[in-house]
């Protein structure tokens, strides 16, 4: 094992980009997955479509009409800029926008699940019981979710830590910044450092196996089928 | 009876008129057909010269009638590629490096390389007016250290030969620590162009043969970087060891190293 400290700050910042992209994505996605479970609107099939679309988009393209958009010739960089934060590619607020937009549909679909198997029942005796809508919210749905917040929260973190196209586009490569451990990795490859490369890489596949593992041993499910 | 002998003979007539056509299609097929002998030719082709490559196989299809099959790649995973047994047959590099360390593998044939073109490092902006085209290198400095902008690209110089110009470039001029903070890094000079075209670097240093490339609208401003500025980004061709005995490789290093496709490359933006 010979990892240099670059290799280390980019651990450390991918580890730091996962954490607050799945803390957001946790804020967001549970009123959008909320929505969708329970919504009976038209609108239904085309947002469920929009949040799957980062799923079936190569990352690097993706990445690269993320890098047009938030551009400062491109409509979102325009805003941005006029905001006074300047243009987002290149930073580390850029890379955590990027990657909310990329791991979305990985928190939104487990919880959207968790919710739609809960059913009307438990929320309409939960209101006989005179509880408010939002006090129902949190202590019935909730609770009975939290599976389903669990699995979100870790593939949305696993996802995101093994993201690479878009980082690769809109990263521009700067060391304790934006340089992440995939496209460390990549570098590393590429120089033709295989040495290197395959320590990175073990680590990678270690801590991806033990965020499974954590996964699946948390989340106990009684075993419904029994053959 | 009649009748049957009357269907005996269309049948004949209408076999004869089958093998007439048949024959025919096969002489037709013959002649249309490429010289005798044509061997096909894979060759591994470093991104960066994706666009002439193209001109140039269709041009040695035509020329040869052998045919030229192109996959494409950075030179970094066409090396991969090559040591685990890559069926390729011809390899152009971006630079020399990676061709000697396939000789030095065994994987090619020692003494075939030679250099297929000299790439030319430009500082480039998309917009028209942020570089002026002057002899001196003081202007460029000047340019470059009036810092007045957020971001300048260039391609990592680990993984790119244009990245190793624009390193040396800036040592040269001494600006290497004062730009440090604006740096931003392609992983490879078409990457490195991308952020400069979107407008999210003002400036970087790109490939001429990139600019070439682009609508005269687009092209933006640029400054041709003296060639002694800094260390010749040649570009290797090589023949593998597993095409040493197919015609067709040994004919397409010779087509690429005649006058007319060296006058073709320098068209595109190669010296």
């Amino acid at each position: 094992m010979t990892l240099t400290s670059a290799d280390y700050g980019a651990l450390w910042l991918t580890f730091k980009v996962a954490s607050l992209t799945t803390l957001i994505l946790l804020f967001i996605s549970t009123p959008l997955a909320w929505w969708l479970a329970t919504t009976r609107s038209k609108w239904k099939p085309f947002c469920s479509a929009l949040i799957a679309v980062p799923l079936v988009l190569p990352p690097i393209v993706l990445g690269f009409y993320l890098l047009v958009l938030m551009g400062p010739e491109g409509p979102v960089g325009k805003v941005t800029t006029a905001l006074g934060f300047g243009t987002l590619p290149f930073t580390f607020a850029g890379l955590v926008v990027a990657s909310c937009i990329y791991s979305l549909p990985f928190v939104v679909q487990p919880l959207q699940n968790a919710f739609e198997s809960i059913g009307r029942r438990p929320l309409e005796v939960a209101a006989t019981l005179r509880a408010s809508r939002l006090d129902s919210f949190f202590s019935v749905v909730v609770p009975m979710a939290k599976s389903g917040f669990l699995t979100g929260g870790i593939l949305g973190f696993a996802h995101t830590v093994g993201e690479f196209g878009v980082v690769l586009m809109i990263g521009g490569n700067i060391p304790d910044k934006t340089r992440l451990v995939s496209v460390q990795l990549y570098n590393h490859v590429e120089a033709l450092d295989y040495a290197q490369a395959h320590s990175l890489a073990a680590i990678l596949l270690a801590f991806s196996f033990l965020v499974l593992l954590l996964m699946y041993t948390v989340i106990k499910t009684p075993a419904r089928i029994r053959v | 009876m009649i009748n049957r002998l009357k269907k005996c003979v269309s049948y004949c007539q209408s076999y004869a008129k089958a093998k007439l056509a048949h024959n025919a299609l096969l002489a037709l097929l013959c002649l249309s057909a490429p010289p005798l002998f044509a061997d096909e030719v894979l060759v591994a082709v470093a991104s960066n010269f994706i666009k002439p490559m193209k001109v140039i196989a269709e041009r040695f299809e035509a020329e040869t009638g052998h045919q030229a099959k192109l996959a494409f790649g950075s030179s970094g995973k066409l090396l991969a590629q090559i040591t685990h047994g890559a069926p390729f047959d011809v390899f152009l590099s971006a630079d020399k490096d990676k061709v000697t360390r396939i000789i030095d593998k065994g994987l090619a044939v020692k003494g075939s390389e030679f250099i297929y073109a000299k790439g030319r490092l430009v500082l480039w902006s998309a917009k028209s007016d942020a570089v002026e085209s002057t002899e001196s290198t003081e202007a460029l400095r000047g340019v470059l250290e009036q810092g007045d902008f957020d971001y300048f690209a260039m391609a990592n110089p680990k993984l790119a030969p244009y990245g190793a110009a624009a390193k040396s470039v800036l040592a040269r001029l001494e600006l290497t620590d004062s730009l440090k903070d604006k740096v931003v890094m392609g992983e490879n000079i078409a990457q490195t162009f991308q952020f400069v075209q979107t407008g999210n670097a003002a400036l970087g240093f790109v490939a001429l043969s990139q600019i070439k490339d682009l609508d005269e609208s687009e092209q933006g401003s640029h400054w041709l970087i003296p060639t002694d500025c800094y260390p010749a980004i040649e570009q290797y061709a090589v023949i593998l060891k597993t095409a040493s005995d197919n015609p067709a490789a040994s004919a397409l290093t010779e087509f690429l190293n005649s006058d007319s496709e060296k006058k073709l490359i320098r068209s595109f933006g190669y010296d």
